[in-house]
């Protein structure tokens, strides 16, 4: 089992006629991913080789769904295009937005934000490297290699160090991780992540990466000790990061008292989440809660 | 981008809000020309992006054109925490009968607008909202709607201002909507003694992701490292320590940093290549970090997902074949994982650079990074 992402998944690409588009397609199709469609305005008709497959390219999300059942969309498209991708991806239904694109206004993502709460669709995103279920179908850019799947979940700000917990955890293994972006907006939030983990049958344990800025940790703590019954380990990055400076992820900025690393911290041990010190700790203690010795 | 009180006020004056007159200057004697236009006592305030400026002298009251110049002298290359005032604003005097208090910000924790109004102006916010929340109004504003003459109308009823600001809190959202502005701030906002409301102060954060729709003020070059790298579509945030850090991803160049300090040493900076960086990006972030005299060794931090390890380690190469001409000697640690890992690291050995050492682990490469730097 795994969250938001299955092996039935049936995935369109919106951009996928362009350069970072069809690379990450590619790497999608290699992965094992269903990908069905790819969706290019003004393109419909064509398809793109991708050597075993070719993938049939779409003029709009809607037809895209209506011929090929897809039911996750991932964006590749410019940040000047992105809110109407995702508009249109909103109007069309499609259950699961993921949405790479980085650089994205923040006026842009509150709107898309709120076309989803009016909607159907969960969004993921945006900057951000998309979902995987190791071994099932990946969503985006993480790479499929690194690890295995298994029975940990994994929510995260950070791409990078999503990567490195699912390297050092990759005997152990993964049911699905979630880069869910580190900008001041996004469409899904680390309580997301926790409550489909907790909900899910195929995951034992959980871990959670967060980052300076904001208060989504200390709320995740909140909602961690009322909500959560399976073990979390965390990870949290910045506690060297001056005040005021924007450490190249828009969210992670310190302002005032709060949203400091140690804050964040001592919210989550204070409800009895383990919290490593660096990544290579954070996966000691994983071990340690699923009674698991180091490979 | 957090832009000057002066722009703020340029802005504010674009979009029909009311400002005291006045205009900047670089000089003394600017101010004084200044201060003779405008014809009545003025007040000199300190362009900085930082708040306290009253409180460390920075805004000073003047009679006339020849007390503005003195004042602006004292004023000019003031240094308020550590932001040096490069310039003045020259404004009116303007006497408030009430202060109050208005800003429109993104609202991180729930994804949207939030308007936050007050009768209570003048002082610090986050000092009003620790003392007395009651005293501030916040109300989400939908991203769609917008604030409208009803919206407003409902802010200032319920915050106790007069009916008159109703129309400056409307274009205040104007102008947040219109320019893709993260904050808008007036503190104050006043009423005068005959009944004109007024933004005596500004406050405005720009979004640097919007920059494609906007023309935006330029940002100032200080000839800085961080111009530099910023010249280079590098993100660099120069650090007071002295092991220098190039990392792929925010995250894991936030948490490098961490292991460092948690290794006994002061990291030197932030550096991150980004995702799918070339060997060009990582030798232009090796000249940056090394160009630095306070770095005594660097740790190179790749985990490569779409970043190709081989990439970044022709990168390390490259950059040391220019840097090696200027005689440049200090230790470089690379950790190497991931994507093309096993490949980066054998052009990396092949190359046997003398300066270079590999290490398999993000914590051991922070360690011996920190030894070097300690110059065991």
């Amino acid at each position: 089992m795994a969250i938001f992402l299955t092996k039935d998944s049936r995935v369109l690409v919106q951009g996928m006629t362009g350069a970072e588009g069809s690379r990450h397609t590619a790497r999608m199709l290699a992965a094992g991913t269903e990908v069905v469609a790819g969706v290019t305005p003004g393109k419909g008709g064509r398809s793109v080789d991708f050597g075993e497959r070719a993938v049939p390219v779409f003029g709009s999300v809607a037809e895209a769904m209506a011929q090929t059942g897809a039911d996750v969309s991932v964006v590749f498209v410019p940040p000047r295009f992105t809110l109407s991708a995702v508009q249109e991806a909103v109007s069309a239904a499609v259950p699961l937005c993921v949405v790479i694109t980085e650089g994205v206004p923040v006026h842009d993502a509150i709107r898309l934000r709120a076309a989803a709460a009016a909607g159907q669709t969960r969004i993921i995103g945006p900057n951000c490297p998309g979902l995987i279920s190791p071994g099932q179908s990946s969503a985006g850019i993480i790479p499929a290699d690194i690890t295995s799947s298994g029975r940990i979940g994994l929510v995260s700000k950070s791409g990078t160090l999503t990567y490195q917990l699912m390297y050092e955890l990759r005997d152990l293994g993964f049911s699905t991780a979630v880069g869910i972006g580190g900008d001041p907006v996004i469409g899904t939030t680390h309580i997301d992540c926790l409550r489909a983990f907790q909900d899910d049958p195929g995951t034992d344990a959980i871990v959670m990466i967060g980052e300076i800025g904001g208060d989504a940790e200390e709320r995740a703590a909140a909602y961690i000790a009322a909500n959560v019954t399976k073990p979390v380990v965390a990870y949290v990055a910045g506690f060297t990061a001056p005040e005021g400076k924007t450490m190249g992820h828009a969210g992670a900025i310190v302002s005032g008292s709060s949203g400091t690393a140690q804050a964040k911290k001592e919210a989550l041990e204070a409800v009895g989440v383990r919290v490593g010190r660096t990544p290579s700790e954070t996966a000691r203690l994983m071990r340690s809660a699923l009674g698991r010795a180091a490979a | 981008m957090d832009l000057y009180e002066y722009q703020a006020k340029e802005l504010f004056g674009r979009h029909g809000i009311p400002v005291p007159q006045g205009r900047v200057a670089e000089t003394p004697e600017q101010a004084r020309e200044i201060a003779a236009e405008l014809g009545a006592p003025v007040v000199i305030k300190a362009q900085v992006k930082t708040g306290g400026r009253g409180k460390a002298g920075g805004i000073r009251a003047a009679a006339g054109p020849a007390a503005a110049e003195q004042e602006a002298a004292h004023v000019i290359g003031m240094d308020i925490k550590g932001h040096i005032a490069n310039r003045v604003l020259v404004e009116t005097a303007t006497v408030p009968f009430e202060e109050y208090y208005a800003a429109f910000l993104v609202d991180r924790a729930e994804g949207g607008f939030l308007a936050m109004v007050s009768s209570q102006g003048g002082m610090e916010i986050e000092e009003l909202a620790a003392t007395d929340p009651g005293a501030i109004v916040r109300l989400p504003i939908d991203p769609v709607a917008g604030v409208d003459a009803g919206t407003a109308r409902l802010l200032t009823e319920k915050a106790g201002l007069p009916e008159a600001a109703a129309e400056v809190l409307e274009r205040l959202w104007k102008l947040m909507a219109a320019e893709d502005a993260l904050l808008v701030e007036v503190n104050p906002l006043i009423c005068t003694t005959d009944q004109r409301i007024m933004a005596l102060d500004g406050k405005v954060t720009l979004d640097d992701n919007a920059g494609f729709r906007h023309e935006r003020p330029g940002e100032e070059r200080t000839g800085s490292l961080e111009d530099r790298a910023r010249a280079k579509g590098l993100n660099y945030v120069k650090l007071d320590g002295s092991v220098g850090v190039i990392g792929n991803g925010a995250g894991l160049v936030m948490s490098t940093l961490d292991v460092v300090a948690g290794a006994g040493a002061d990291p030197a900076n932030f550096l991150d290549i980004g995702g799918g960086a070339s060997a060009q990006v990582m030798a232009d972030g090796l000249e940056i970090i090394l160009a630095d005299p306070d770095v005594k060794s660097v740790l190179v931090n790749v985990f490569g997902g779409i970043t190709a390890c081989d990439a970044v380690a022709n990168g390390i190469v490259t950059a040391l074949g220019l840097l090696g001409e200027r005689g440049h000697s200090r230790p470089i640690v690379v950790r190497l994982d991931g994507n093309n890992a096993e490949v980066g690291r054998r052009i990396l050995s092949d190359a046997r650079h003398p300066v270079v050492r590999q290490v398999s682990t993000m914590d051991g490469a922070a360690e011996m990074a920190a030894r070097l730097a300690a110059g065991a």
